[in-house]
């Protein structure tokens, strides 16, 4: 252990819900996009899901709004450091847009693409079973466009990266493809607790 | 030498691997890193504390294995305390990348902060913290394109590195910068600009130069100059002021998929 001189860091309380490395961010909820934040409504959002699946097909706002609302409360961990507990988003689960395609048996993978152009990859698994959602409310209120608004892809047991913002649609793949981020030398996974922010973790 | 090989390709989103899908915003062209690198935490050892402003200072360090860095690129930094506790954040690398065995980080010390607060009332030449990266090419500038940088407060950091190594590598491609600060006291690195750079004062400014933000009167110029093939614009700072910035060059017509971001939360 290579202790820091005259460092004893802030007082704090054993927190079994934060992840190695991660500090509390409170009510902060900083915003971190490369990119432009797009000028996109719900009129012009549209999510499509594609690849190796039985049938490809397209929502768009309405359409998406007709299946089964799904919230998530929980805490979310950014690979920047920050964690941020017990947040409220709501939208649907991600299984019932799978439902309706139908993932061939051969798809192990997605890449998550935006409508700006950022694409992410995820193990098929992560995103199954309840563990992913497309949000488009954030503590009750329409999700704000730096966060992702109009809707996000959200998959809160995975580094905040892989919750694609301003979220396009997913391509059903059956090998791991890199996206965004983890070209530019991000882990492919991003499991907080493990703490895999950069390749080669 | 920088490890980091450019590669990149313009509005490369949908020409990427072949199953990516096409997007309705391209994404700027990527940068690759070494992985390798941005794997490793190193110890680096304080050398030299600089004050640039009241509440900003610049720290060197000798890191003997610093694999080099693109200018723009940032690294981890983590301070670990006698429990075992370690605190990490993201700096950006102030220093340009032909500094061998050396890196500066210039920071603004953040009231109540756990790690600048460190830095700014307990660090001393001597100290060591541990370091990794360098980090994300996205934001990285090679040196090959005409480079429009718009920063405020401590996000004028990794664009001075992009200047310096202008400058060290005697580059004459377009490079301009558009930086805010409160007022010139807090002008960091201002002993350095030259006419590259316009600064804009939000609250107080020398006689006869105007109070105000940062307006698309002040952007409106530099897009006017448009050099051949463009400018590659680079916006730094706080969330809201990136929001601000890289509003004002899309309506002034810098394309969308030119503007390349950093926040710093
Ligand atoms: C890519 C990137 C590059 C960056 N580059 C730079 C750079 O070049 N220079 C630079 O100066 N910064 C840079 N930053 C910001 C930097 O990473 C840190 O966020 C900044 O230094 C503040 O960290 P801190 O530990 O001092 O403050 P923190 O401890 O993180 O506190 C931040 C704020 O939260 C408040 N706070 C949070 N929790 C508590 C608590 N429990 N008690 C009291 N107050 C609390 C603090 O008062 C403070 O206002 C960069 C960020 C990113 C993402």
């Amino acid at each position: 252990m290579n202790v820091t001189r005259g460092f004893t860091g802030r007082p704090r309380v054993h927190n079994p819900g934060l992840p190695p490395g991660q500090y509390d961010a409170g009510d902060d909820w900083p915003v971190l996009s490369a990119e432009v934040t797009p000028d996109l409504t719900p009129a012009d959002w549209t999510f499509r899901i594609d690849g190796l699946v039985a049938e490809p097909r397209s929502w768009d706002w309405d359409e998406a709004h007709t299946l089964p609302a799904s919230a998530y409360e929980g805490d979310i961990h950014c690979v920047t450091s920050w964690s941020k507990f017990g947040v409220r988003f709501a939208g649907v689960s991600l299984d019932a847009f799978l439902d309706v395609v139908r993932p061939d048996a051969s798809a192990t993978h997605a890449v998550a693409y935006s409508h700006s152009g950022y694409t992410t990859n995820l193990p098929l698994a992560d995103l199954t079973d309840g563990r992913a959602w497309i949000a488009w409310e954030y503590d009750g209120k329409p999700l704000p466009a730096e966060h992702g608004g109009p809707a996000r892809l959200l998959v809160p047991h995975l580094y905040f990266w892989k919750s694609a913002k301003w979220i396009a649609g997913l391509r059903l793949l059956d090998h791991d493809e890199p996206g965004f981020w983890e070209q530019n030398g991000y882990h492919a996974r991003g499991n907080p607790w493990e703490e895999q922010r950069y390749s080669g973790d | 030498m920088p490890t980091a090989a450019a590669t990149a390709a313009p509005g490369s989103a949908s020409a990427g691997p072949a199953s990516t899908p096409p997007t309705r915003f391209a994404v700027p062209g990527r940068i690759a890193v070494s992985n390798r690198a941005a794997a490793l935490w190193q110890t680096a050892t304080l050398t030299e504390i600089r004050r640039e402003t009241p509440a900003v200072s610049t720290f060197r360090f000798a890191v003997p294995c610093w694999a080099g860095h693109l200018p723009g690129q940032h690294l981890m930094l983590r301070l670990t305390a006698g429990d075992g506790y370690t605190a990490q954040r993201h700096y950006s690398l102030a220093s340009p990348p032909d500094d061998a065995g050396h890196i500066e980080l210039t920071l603004d010390h953040v009231e109540g902060g756990e790690v600048s607060g460190w830095f700014h009332t307990e660090a001393r030449p001597g100290d060591e913290v541990e370091v990794r990266g360098p980090l994300s090419g996205f934001f990285a500038w090679p040196g090959d394109r005409p480079a429009l940088l718009v920063g405020a407060g401590s996000g004028v950091v990794p664009l001075m590195s992009m200047i310096r190594h202008r400058r060290a590598a005697g580059l004459d491609v377009p490079l301009r910068l558009l930086v805010s600060a409160r007022g010139p006291e807090e002008l960091i690195h201002a002993a350095e600009y030259g006419a590259e750079t316009t600064a804009v004062f939000t609250r107080r400014a020398p006689e006869g130069v105007p109070v105000g933000r940062l307006s698309a009167a002040h952007v409106a110029p530099l897009l006017a100059e448009r050099p051949a093939g463009g400018w590659e614009a680079y916006v730094c700072g706080s969330n809201a002021f990136a929001e601000h910035a890289s509003r004002l060059l899309v309506e002034a017509g810098q394309p969308v998929d030119r503007i390349r971001i950093e926040r710093f939360g």
